[in-house]
C-alpha cells in the first residue's frame, strides 16, 4: 500500500479515527460527504485556485538562501517562502479552502481555535474576503503574548474570545471550539487550523496545505533538475509539515524531518515533543502521539513558540513515525531564537519563531550533507509577531 | 443490583429512576461516598462517578471546574475505583463510571475494566467513544459482565439510532439537547419531541435515560411524562458541592433534599 494512499476508513495505520461525542457524528458525515463532492468539482478547484493565485499570491518562491549555504559549508538550503503568503503564514492555504467549503455548505458562521494567533488571522482574512462571519476561540495566555494578532483579528472583523481553562493556550481553545461546536451545529463551520482532530480534518487540512509540496516539487524539478534530497517542517499539530511531506510521501528516496519544539529541553519536562516523548493517547478525536502522564491526563506543554506548544500531533505523523518513512527530532528555544539570528543576519528573512525550529534543524544537518545535495526547509511564517517575543528572550527593551 | 435492576424496581414502585451525577474527588476523594450516601439516601437510584479528566469537551463550565478540583485533589483513575467500591460496600446501588476514553486507553482498556469490576463498578460511560470505534471496549467490558451505556444527541439519525440501541446495554443515555453539561433553565419542546423520537427504538429493549441540562423537579418530571424511564442529574448536584465547599454538613443536607425532590418528581402519573 502506497503511504500516499491513506487514510483508509479515516485511519492511518491504527492512528486518527473519530473519538468525538455522539452529538458530533452526524455533523462530521456530513461535512466528510461535502468534502468528497467538493474536492472531484473543478468548479471549486478553480474558485481555489483564483483566490491561492490573486488573493493569496501564490505560488510562494523557492529561494536558495545562498549565505547561509555558503556559510554552512554543506547541502545547498533552499526556503519554500510560505512567508510570503498573505496573510504571514502558510495558514490561508488552509482557511481559504475550508471557508470556500463552509460556504458551499451553506454555514454563515465559522468558529476556529488559535495557538500563536496565525490561524486565528488566517481564518479572520478567508472569512472577510468570503462574506463569513468569523469567532476565534484564544487562550489567555496565548492572547498575551501574541497581542498584535489578537487585534489583528478585530480589525479584520472578527470576534475573538478569549480562553480562561486548563492551561489557557492551544489545546484549550481547541476544547472550547469543541464545545461550541455542538451548541451551535445547525449554522456553524468549525475551522480547525492544523492536520489533527477527528477525520476527516487530518485529511481536509493536509489537502489543502499540499500546494505547498506540489509547487516545491516542480520549483525544484526546474532549478535542479531532480528531487532534493530532505525536507525540513517544523511541527507542532504539524500542518505545513504534512503539507510540505504529502507529495513526497511515496518518493523514498527523499528524506522528511519533522521538527518538534524541546523547549527548555526534554530532560526538563518543559517541551512540546509529542513525538519524540510523547505516547499513545486519544485526545482531540484521535489516536495519536500525546504528551501525558501515566494516568492519561494531558499535560501542559511549553515553548517560546505558541505554534508548537501542543500535546498532541496531527494522526498522519504518528504515522511516517513508526513506518519510520519521516524522522522527527526537536530543537530548543535557545536554538530556535539563534538560528531566528541567523536567518535574519545572513538572509535578510525573520522566520516565524515556529519556522525557526526547522532553520535550526537544517543548520546542523547541512553541513553533515555533500556540496551537490540540497535541503528544503519550509518557512511556514514570517517573523514579525515574534520580535516582543525575541526581546524578552534575549533580556532586551525594545 | 444490577442496573436493569434497579430500573425495574423504580418501574414496580411507580416511579421512573433518578440517575444522580457526581465527579469523583470533588472537592476531594474522601468525600465522595459521603456525598453519595446522601444522594442515595434521598432517593437516587443510579450513581454516576465522573472520571476527573483535564480536557473534558462535553462538558460545561460546572463540571469542567468539578474536574480540575478533584485533578488538584489528588485523584486519579485508580482512586475513582476504589471509591466505587467503598460506595458499593456500603449501598446496594448501581455505580456507573463516566470517563472520557484517555484514561482508559493509557492505563490500558483490560486492567482498567478488570480493576474496575474488582471494585463493583456496574458499567461505564465514554462519552468520546462513539460506537464506530467501540469495538474493543465493548468486548472487553461486556467479556468482565460491565455494562456500555452508549450515548444518543438530538442530531443522532434513526439509522444510527438502531445502531446505538443496539450496542448500549444498561440502559442508553439520550442528551437532551445541542450543547455540553450544564444546568438549564428549562426542558425545552424539542427534548420532549426528541424523547417521542427515540422512545419506540429502546421500547422493550432498553430502558431510556435523559440527560443534560436537567437540574429541576418539573424537569424530571417533563422527561418521565415524556416517555423516559429515567432522568439523569449532575451539574445541579455539583453546584450545592462548589456552593458549600467549605461546609460539609451543609453539603450533605442540600444534596439529600435535593435528591428527594428530584426523585419526587419521577413519579409516574
Amino acid at each position: 500500500m502506497k503511504l500516499s494512499s491513506y487514510p483508509i476508513d479515516g485511519k492511518y495505520g491504527k492512528f486518527g479515527g473519530r473519538f468525538v461525542p455522539e452529538v458530533l457524528m452526524e455533523a462530521i458525515s456530513e461535512l466528510e460527504e461535502a468534502y468528497e463532492k467538493t474536492r472531484k468539482d473543478p468548479v471549486f478547484q478553480k474558485e481555489l485556485d483564483y483566490y491561492l493565485a490573486e488573493f493569496v499570491g501564490r505560488p510562494t518562491p523557492l529561494y536558495l538562501a545562498v549565505n547561509l549555504t555558503r556559510k554552512l559549508g554543506g547541502a545547498k538550503i533552499y526556503l519554500k517562502r510560505e512567508d510570503l503568503a498573505h496573510g504571514g503564514a502558510h495558514k490561508i492555504n488552509n482557511t481559504l479552502g475550508q471557508a470556500l467549503l463552509a460556504k458551499r455548505m451553506g454555514k454563515t458562521r465559522v468558529i476556529a481555535e488559535t495557538g500563536a494567533g496565525q490561524h486565528g488571522v488566517a481564518t479572520a482574512i478567508a472569512c472577510a474576503a468570503l462574506g463569513l462571519k468569523a469567532e476565534v476561540y484564544m487562550g489567555t495566555e496565548d492572547c498575551e503574548r501574541q497581542r498584535l494578532n489578537v487585534f489583528r483579528m478585530k480589525l479584520l472583523g472578527a470576534e475573538v474570545h478569549p480562553v480562561d481553562s486548563g492551561s489557557k493556550t492551544l489545546k484549550d481553545s481547541i476544547n472550547e471550539a469543541f464545545r461550541d461546536w455542538v451548541t451551535n451545529l445547525q449554522n456553524t463551520y468549525y475551522l480547525i487550523g492544523s492536520v489533527v482532530g477527528p477525520h476527516p480534518y487530518p485529511m481536509i487540512v493536509r489537502d489543502f496545505q499540499s500546494v505547498i509540496g506540489k509547487e516545491l516539487k516542480e520549483q525544484f524539478q526546474q532549478k535542479e533538475g531532480k528531487l532534493p534530497d530532505a525536507l525540513v517542517a517544523c511541527v507542532g499539530g504539524g500542518s505545513n509539515a504534512m503539507g510540505t511531506f504529502y507529495p513526497f510521501e511515496d518518493d523514498t528516496e527523499v528524506a522528511l524531518y519533522g521538527v518538534e519544539a524541546a523547549g527548555e529541553g526534554i530532560e526538563t519536562g518543559k517541551h512540546a515533543a509529542s513525538l519524540g516523548a510523547g505516547s499513545e493517547g486519544v485526545f482531540h478525536g484521535m489516536l495519536t502521539y500525546v504528551l501525558q502522564d501515566g494516568n492519561g491526563q494531558i499535560q501542559q506543554t511549553s515553548s517560546v513558540s505558541a505554534g508548537l506548544d501542543y500535546p498532541g500531533v496531527g494522526p498522519e505523523h504518528s504515522f511516517l513515525k513508526i513506518s519510520n518513512r519521516a524522522h522527527y527530532a526537536s530543537i530548543t528555544n535557545k536554538e530556535a531564537v539563534d538560528a531566528f539570528l541567523t536567518l535574519s543576519r545572513t538572509e535578510g528573512i525573520l522566520p516565524a519563531l515556529e519556522s525557526a525550529h526547522a532553520v535550526a534543524y537544517a543548520i546542523k544537518l547541512a553541513p553533515k550533507m555533500g556540496k551537490d545535495q540540497s535541503i528544503v526547509v519550509t518557512l511556514s511564517g514570517r517573523g514579525d509577531k515574534d520580535v516582543e517575543t525575541i526581546a524578552d528572550f534575549l533580556g532586551e527593551k525594545i | 443490583m444490577s442496573i436493569t435492576r434497579a430500573f425495574q424496581k423504580a418501574k414496580e414502585q411507580g416511579n421512573g429512576a433518578l440517575i444522580g451525577y457526581i465527579t469523583a474527588g470533588d472537592p476531594s476523594p474522601e468525600q465522595t461516598p459521603k456525598i453519595a450516601d446522601a444522594l442515595i439516601r434521598g432517593g437516587v437510584d443510579v450513581l454516576e462517578l465522573g472520571l476527573p479528566f483535564s480536557d473534558p469537551i462535553a462538558d460545561g463550565p460546572t463540571i469542567q471546574a468539578a474536574s480540575i478540583r478533584a485533578l488538584n485533589a489528588g485523584t486519579t483513575p485508580m482512586r475513582v475505583l476504589e471509591i466505587a467500591g467503598e460506595i458499593k460496600k456500603d449501598h446496594d446501588v448501581p455505580v456507573v463510571v463516566m470517563t472520557y476514553y484517555n484514561p482508559v486507553f493509557r492505563i490500558g482498556l483490560e486492567k482498567f475494566t478488570a480493576a474496575a469490576k474488582d471494585h463493583g463498578v456496574d458499567g461505564f460511560i465514554v462519552p468520546d467513544l462513539p460506537v464506530e470505534e467501540a469495538q474493543d471496549y465493548k468486548k472487553t467490558a461486556n467479556s468482565h459482565g460491565l455494562d456500555t451505556i452508549f450515548l444518543a444527541a438530538p442530531s443522532t439519525t434513526n439509522q444510527r439510532l438502531t445502531k446505538i440501541v443496539n450496542a448500549t446495554t444498561g440502559f442508553l443515555y439520550l442528551v437532551s439537547h445541542f450543547g455540553v453539561t450544564g444546568a438549564r433553565t428549562s426542558v425545552e419542546d424539542s427534548t420532549v419531541q426528541l424523547i417521542k423520537r427515540v422512545q419506540p427504538f429502546t421500547a422493550g429493549k432498553v430502558p431510556l435515560a435523559v440527560g443534560f441540562g436537567i437540574s429541576k423537579p418539573e424537569h424530571v418530571r417533563r422527561v418521565i411524562q415524556a416517555g423516559a424511564d429515567a432522568a439523569i442529574v449532575g451539574s445541579a448536584f455539583i453546584n450545592v458541592i462548589q456552593k458549600n465547599s467549605q461546609n460539609t454538613q451543609a453539603i450533605l443536607e442540600e444534596l439529600e433534599a435535593t435528591a428527594r425532590a428530584l426523585k419526587a418528581a419521577t413519579k409516574i402519573v
